[in-house]
């Protein structure tokens, strides 16, 4: 017995994201762990359900182990319901063969099945790389006002960066006339944030369409908006303002965490009206000990911190012993930084050592970024250089990477 | 191995006053994020426990918004899992002329129908005011070796720095076997007090409360304990790891400056598989501003650290103002404290709101209380 549902999310989790390099190693790229007791997927899940949607398809391909875990049955973001719910939606094997998720498209087409259950009006399609707080309950009033088939949510960005975006033209009622992917000469600061609304039959009738032609490369914004677009199908713009960030790149992450630091953080995730819900472990309270200094730092639950940590977001269980230095880094769960060690703009993944007196990254000016990256669980041996915008996958890395 | 867990939840209200006016002993909270009933709920389920029932006496709005389904605990299951056992009024009115229990023993009684439905070998009885990290299946275990009926788990008891309300002196002899049990009168008793920790057989336990409503008895140490030596097999197991007990709001104040010291903090919350649980709150990491000092101090997250922290115990959500300066202090869930405070020796209770420019200092032997809600 399914419920109907008025609108169901399917969440695009099955990205490899190789442009987070070590981070997304043996991970995929929503399970990256994000401002300290967060990961990226948090934002989607939670925007769900405080916008009241209940029922939110995840779909799975790269290294899943970690985002099955993590999700679990939902519970941390009240997602475990009688009816409805998370549900994580692997590829699988059919009658005719199994097939891998070909591409955006493909994927959503490939579980039509699981949206046809809850019979809904509306189907959000959502992906699980970026960081924003955004009420998808105005989007869909928004859609239903307008009549549209498909609404695209869009933010405006500075010029000079519109070509990296799929960027909409619209006219002044917001209606989509025109949209290109990653234009070289783009003549609009519309970008679309990945958040699609659809009226379900006019979903199903395209995503159909799309499968049945072999030279499509079933992806969304290659194949899916302007075959909608060529057909005169109604697609309005949903002009979104507020923080958001794909964070895609090691650069952008690192970036994004730090908008948490600072008197008024650009992205505040005190906000009581806009909780952002994460899976917790049982961690003990932070120690901050007699030594040390903490300035313009976000710290969480079972750290303890005995060094000088400046500009920086420290994970749950971190050792930072004293005599250690850490500024302008990311430093996620459980690494230990030994004492005498100094890591500046870097990334340190899970579970990794920081031996003695290492050197990790080097202070940079904002103009030109290098981010270090330290992957999960390496034991960085005692006096180890890592220069600046260094990639260290593994333990090996070091020699070729270091001194 | 069966067992099935019994938590006092008020047993020890009238030991702070200031904290349980408004909340069960169980619910005070400690250690940043935590409420006592944490501890011996997380001890019962990390020793596999997981059938509990919670005695509940009064004002346990507080406790049941803590405990929820328990599912924080790993405790919301379709068979066990938590029960809590509101007060059953008319059961023993009118033999205690009061019409809520006040004993440990009236309590039990009250709960009768709870101890004769499990279906349970063993029990485990807990107080909420002793704050460790104990294996109870180790308890259980010397239990069966010893054949007992009972087991009281005892410390060791430092007479200079301890609250010496309601304890229960235990003597035992080289095999554990216990002697005598009697109320601690310093200088005369011994030193080896019950952490009120009791490992029983459940149907001793049942005849022992028959017996004891036949003959009107109230006091579970006096009447079911010290009653029985020579006749049951009564048997002490001596627990030696941290162990900090609460008894008074300066011992509260103490305890929890305890936690400071990195011995106490490893004993109870780095114990190896055995994390202490307690209800989440979801509050974001704690912000450090770049003005912030903090050191040697336990915090929670959620906070938001624009001023000085010296020696202090922050729970969830707190705000330190800019050029506010605390030290020493105990401050309780989302107290607030405004631009160029000083506090020094002070526990706020919940949503204490202390505006700018105020200065308010007690002292360790005396800790200045600012109650829930309350604006200084």
């Amino acid at each position: 017995m399914f419920r109907k549902k008025e609108c169901v999310a399917m969440l695009l989790a099955g990205g490899q994201g190789s442009r987070l390099y070590a981070l997304t190693e043996k991970n995929a790229k929503p399970a990256v762990p994000f401002g300290g007791k967060y990961r990226i997927i948090d934002f989607t899940l939670s925007n769900c359900v405080n916008s009241g949607i209940d029922t939110v398809g995840v779909l799975t391909q790269y290294q899943p182990l970690m985002l099955n875990e993590y999700i679990g049955n939902g519970l941390p973001w009240d997602l475990d319901r009688a009816y409805g719910g998370v549900k994580i939606l692997p590829p699988y094997q059919g009658k005719n063969g199994a097939d891998w998720y070909k591409g955006t498209a493909n994927a959503i087409y490939q579980n039509l099945q699981f949206i046809a259950r809850y019979n809904p009006e509306y189907v959000l399609i959502l992906s699980g790389d970026h960081i924003y707080k955004m009420d998808y309950d105005k989007m869909l009033d928004y859609h239903k006002k307008t009549g549209a088939d498909c609404t695209i949510a869009v933010i405006d960005v500075p010029i000079e960066e519109a070509s990296r975006f799929g960027i909409m033209s619209v006219d002044e009622e917001g209606r989509i006339f025109k949209f290109s992917e990653k234009p070289k000469n783009p003549d609009s600061t519309k970008a679309s944030m990945g958040i699609y609304i659809f009226s379900t039959d006019c979903l199903f009738k395209y995503l159909t369409e799309d499968a049945e032609n072999p030279d499509s490369s079933n992806d969304f914004g290659k194949n899916i908006i302007p075959n909608m677009l060529a057909a005169g199908e109604k697609m309005m713009a949903y002009p979104f303002s507020g923080y958001w960030k794909d964070v895609g790149t090691i650069s952008s992450l690192w970036e994004a965490n730090m908008d948490l630091l600072g008197d008024i953080p650009s992205l505040n995730l005190n906000d009581e009206e806009w909780r952002i819900y994460a899976r917790h472990e049982a961690h003990a309270p932070q120690f901050v000990g007699a030594g040390a200094v903490v300035e313009n730092c976000s710290i969480t639950e079972g750290s303890e911190i005995y060094g000088t940590v400046v500009n920086s977001v420290v994970g749950a269980g971190v050792k930072i012993k004293s005599g250690a230095v850490v500024c302008n880094s990311v430093i996620l769960e459980d690494v230990v930084i030994e004492s005498g060690a100094e890591v500046r703009y870097a990334i340190v993944d899970s579970g990794t050592t920081i031996g003695k007196n290492c050197k990790i990254g080097e202070a940079c000016g904002a103009d030109k970024l290098e981010i270090c990256v330290v992957g999960a669980d390496i034991s960085v041996p005692e006096n180890t250089v890592i220069k600046a915008g260094a990639m260290i996958s593994k333990a090996t890395d070091i020699a070729k990477e270091g001194n | 191995m069966s067992v099935a867990g019994l938590i006092f939840s008020n047993i020890h209200d009238s030991a702070i006053p200031e904290l349980t006016t408004v909340r069960t002993m169980a619910s005070v909270p400690f250690g940043c994020r935590y409420r006592l009933i944490d501890f011996p709920l997380s001890n019962m389920v990390n020793s596999g426990i997981t059938k509990i029932g919670i005695v509940a006496h009064d004002n346990y709005q507080s406790l049941m918004d803590h405990i929820g389904t328990g599912k924080d605990w790993d405790l919301a299951r379709r068979s066990g899992g938590i029960k809590i056992l509101p007060p059953f009024i008319t059961a023993y009115e009118g033999t205690s002329g009061s019409k809520l229990y006040t004993t440990r023993l009236e309590a039990l009684m009250g709960v009768t129908n709870f101890i004769d439905r499990c279906n349970e070998e063993y029990l485990v009885l807990s107080d909420c005011d002793g704050i460790c990290n104990i294996d109870l299946s180790e308890v259980i275990d010397a239990h069966i070796a010893n054949n007992a009926d009972l087991t009281v788990v005892t410390r060791m008891l430092n007479p200079e720095e301890a609250d010496l309300k309601d304890m229960t002196s235990i003597t035992a002899d080289e095999n554990n076997v216990i002697t005598d049990a009697s109320a601690y009168i310093k200088g005369i008793s011994s030193n080896e007090v019950s952490t009120n920790i009791v490992v029983v057989n459940r149907m001793f336990l049942l005849g022992a409360l028959r017996d004891a409503a036949a003959h009107g008895y109230k006091h579970f140490f006096k009447d079911i304990v010290a009653r029985r030596i020579g006749r049951a097999r009564l048997y002490r197991y001596m627990y030696e790891k941290t162990y900090i007990h609460i008894g008074s709001l300066e011992s509260y104040f103490a305890s929890s400056m305890k936690l400071l010291d990195p011995e106490v903090r490893g004993g109870l919350f780095e114990v190896e598989n055995m994390p202490i649980y307690t209800k989440l709150r979801n509050s974001a990491p704690t912000r450090y501003a770049a003005d912030a000092k903090v050191v040697n101090s336990y915090v929670a997250d959620g906070c938001i650290i624009e001023g000085t922290v010296e020696n202090c115990i922050l729970f969830r959500g707190v705000r330190i103002g800019k050029g506010t300066v605390v030290k020493n202090c105990v401050l309780l869930q989302d107290t607030f404290t405004g631009n160029n405070v000083t506090l020094n020796c002070v526990i706020t209770d919940k949503n204490a709101v202390i505006c700018d420019g105020r200065m308010l200092s007690g002292h360790s032997t005396m800790p200045f209380f600012i109650p829930k809600g309350a604006m200084v």
